[in-house]
């Protein structure tokens, strides 16, 4: 009730801003979280802004905040479309149905869904590869733990979060074999007290590493408050728990952002699929902590951005098993892009299972 | 299970649920007048943003802690007097109420979120909460004062023939509700998360109005409520942490179905009044009718 309240009345404000300039072309932004998050909504605000800067007046910029991923969704992009926007980003991956039904009934404007899987012909697709960075931070988590427990916290059992956790899994167990990971699932992208309270019932359990994958920089501050390490979200966390604060995966949106923006302006833009990693600068690690790491695991962590950016690492190699046992991946492949986008299982090791 | 972790997991219980505790009492006193307030959560939000901002131009948590109660004074002391002196609908008021704190709580720390700060020490108001309890089941079944918030509530006309002011007696518990509501968010932002950033009370407004109800407007079975809520919700995440698979949405959604039960339990006439629902609650008074 009082989210449609919320999304009505932001929806007057996106009106009244779009009716002025009328020779621009018109870019709206929907957003699943404040943009003061210092998190996923924050980073898209950061590409948001860096969009603008880059292609000045030819464009104009709205966005409406705090959308939920239900039904309010298609009103909040529908009236994007009905006031006037030629390009709209749609930043979470439950807007993936909302997006192509508001793309069927405005067919002249164009659609940028992240990190989902469904296209049409003014609908494109754009995600990073987050799991590269997952890889690295794995790498130091296996070598960083001395109880050999990790907690993760997450948001929702989806493709793009269980990756994260495998690849995370997949290099920590591989430089530590007797590492374990907890997992517990919030089922909230953004709750800083909930994060909190997650991130201090795994400290409760011995992990001595948080790693996040929600969007507040609550479960940082609660691994600084009770003095073990973490791993950063989206932006780089270390202001926050300076202490504790390893390296974060930040995810870099702002030139993909202009090149599309431009596109537009230019008439060009056509449907695709876009899915970049460290090679194309969409990931970047944060400055690694000197403080907390020694010397050689950071130049590893380094030499491994460089293997993964020229194709000589891979975040997943095989061979690779299920926690059935089943062979996955082959020894000598690696995981196709097909397998990745809609991976929904844990590989071999980690305890628990994939919610349904 | 060692010690250790049984209280590591008491403590985490304690921490979470004393903002539900703060704001339920307060929306508690205040209903028991026979006013409904579904402000909470903006109240909350400005009280977290106000004392947050205050804590980091001035370093002082005293006059932040202060100012925090100034913003829900302000605030609920605005909603009483559009509810009492102007009669407005007391629902789409409090919706009014919250809708505004979120936008002005956004808008007032849209320059300090991400500033980082030294939280305080969440204990000192974990034992004022439980004394707060304590004081308001005291309050409203011992003294003088409590009776009439009682009368108030369920039935305005009888308790102002009596001679008692109900324009006044409302706008103070209507106050207290609004104090308490600006110090969970106060307790949120600068002790439970300390850290400022938009909508960060996550709806906890709303948990608490449910368990005003879930507690049929008794003080301690809110704060026995509050526990189980907020223990619920840290038992199951232990259970995830050693790997037993449980369904998530489910302990989400379970304050407001306890609530749903508890509301169709006492939907009947007789057993509503037996626990206690005031019968004014939401029902605007008019002086000269």
């Amino acid at each position: 009730m009082l989210r449609k309240i919320l999304t009505i009345l932001s929806f007057l404000a996106v009106i009244s801003v779009s009716a002025v300039h009328a020779d621009q072309k018109k870019i709206g932004f929907i957003y699943i979280g404040p943009p003061g998050d210092h998190g996923w909504t924050y980073m898209h605000d950061q590409g948001r802004i860096y969009m603008e800067n880059a292609l000045g007046d030819s464009i104009s910029t709205t966005y409406i905040e705090n959308v939920p991923e239900n039904a309010d969704a298609v009103r909040a992009i529908r009236k994007l479309a009905a006031s006037g926007h030629d390009l709209i980003f749609t930043t979470s991956f439950n807007y993936m149905d909302q997006t192509l039904e508001v793309a069927k009934e405005f067919p002249d404007v164009k659609f940028e869904h992240a990190t989902g899987f469904k296209r049409m012909d003014n609908v494109s697709t754009y995600s990073a590869r987050f799991y590269e960075g997952r890889t690295i931070i794995g790498h130091i988590a296996g070598k960083m733990t001395k109880t050999n427990t990790i907690g993760y916290i997450v948001s929702f059992p989806i493709p793009e979060v269980i990756r994260g956790i495998n690849a995370f899994y997949l290099a920590a167990s591989k430089v530590n074999p007797d590492v374990k990971i907890k997992i517990i699932w919030n089922y909230s992208w953004y709750d800083p007290g909930k994060e909190a309270d997650a991130a201090n019932t795994l400290i409760n359990q011995g992990a001595d590493i948080i790693v996040q994958h929600t969007d507040s920089y609550a479960p940082c501050q609660a691994a600084e408050k009770a003095g073990v390490l973490a791993f950063g979200q989206a932006s780089n966390q270390e202001a926050f728990c300076p202490n504790s604060h390893m390296t974060s995966i930040e995810d870099i949106w702002g030139p993909y952002y202009a090149a599309k923006a431009q596109a537009v302006v230019d008439g060009t833009w056509s449907s695709e699929d876009t899915w970049q990693g460290f090679k194309d600068g969409m990931v970047e690690m944060s400055p690694y902590n000197t403080k907390l790491l020694p010397l050689d695991l950071i130049l590893e962590a380094k030499s491994m951005e460089t293997a993964i950016e020229n194709g000589t690492l891979h975040s997943f190699e095989g061979p690779i098993y299920n926690q059935a046992g089943e062979l996955v991946v082959k020894e000598g492949e690696v995981a196709d892009d097909g397998m990745l986008a809609s991976m929904m299982f844990y590989v071999q090791g980690i305890d628990g299972e994939v919610p349904q | 299970m060692s010690i250790e972790l049984i209280i590591g997991i008491l403590n985490i219980v304690l921490i979470s649920t004393t903002p539900l505790v703060f704001a339920g009492i307060g929306e508690l006193v205040t209903e028991k007048s026979g006013v409904l307030n579904l402000g909470l959560e903006g109240l909350m939000l400005v009280g977290a943003v106000t004392g947050f901002i205050t804590l980091v131009i001035t370093g002082n948590y005293f006059y932040s802690l202060f100012l925090s109660i100034i913003s829900g004074v302000i605030l609920s002391g605005i909603f009483a007097f559009l509810v009492l002196n102007l009669m407005t609908n007391q629902i789409a008021t409090g919706l009014a109420l919250t809708i505004f704190g979120i936008g002005l709580s956004a808008m007032l720390g849209k320059k300090f979120g991400g500033t980082p700060i030294d939280g305080l020490n969440p204990y000192y108001f974990i034992v004022i909460s439980f004394l707060l309890v304590f004081f308001v089941a005291y309050f409203l079944s011992k003294t003088k004062t409590g009776l009439i918030v009682r009368a108030v509530g369920e039935n305005h006309n009888s308790a102002y023939a009596l001679g008692y002011n109900v324009i006044k007696t409302r706008y103070l518990t209507i106050i207290f509700g609004g104090v308490m509501s600006s110090l969970a968010g106060y307790y949120i932002s600068i002790c439970y998360a300390p850290m400022w950033q938009e909508g960060m009370t996550a709806g906890r407004g709303w948990i608490a109005l449910a368990l005003v109800v879930f507690a049929t407007w008794k003080p301690w079975r809110l704060l026995v409520g509050a526990y189980i809520f907020g223990g619920v919700a840290i038992m199951q995440m232990n259970l995830q942490a050693i790997g037993v698979k449980l369904p998530g949405q489910f302990f989400n959604m379970m304050p407001y179905l306890a609530t749903i039960i508890v509301l169709v339990f006492i939907s009947s006439n007789k057993l509503r009044l037996k626990l206690s629902a005031p019968s004014s609650l939401n029902i605007p008074f008019e002086k000269n009718q």
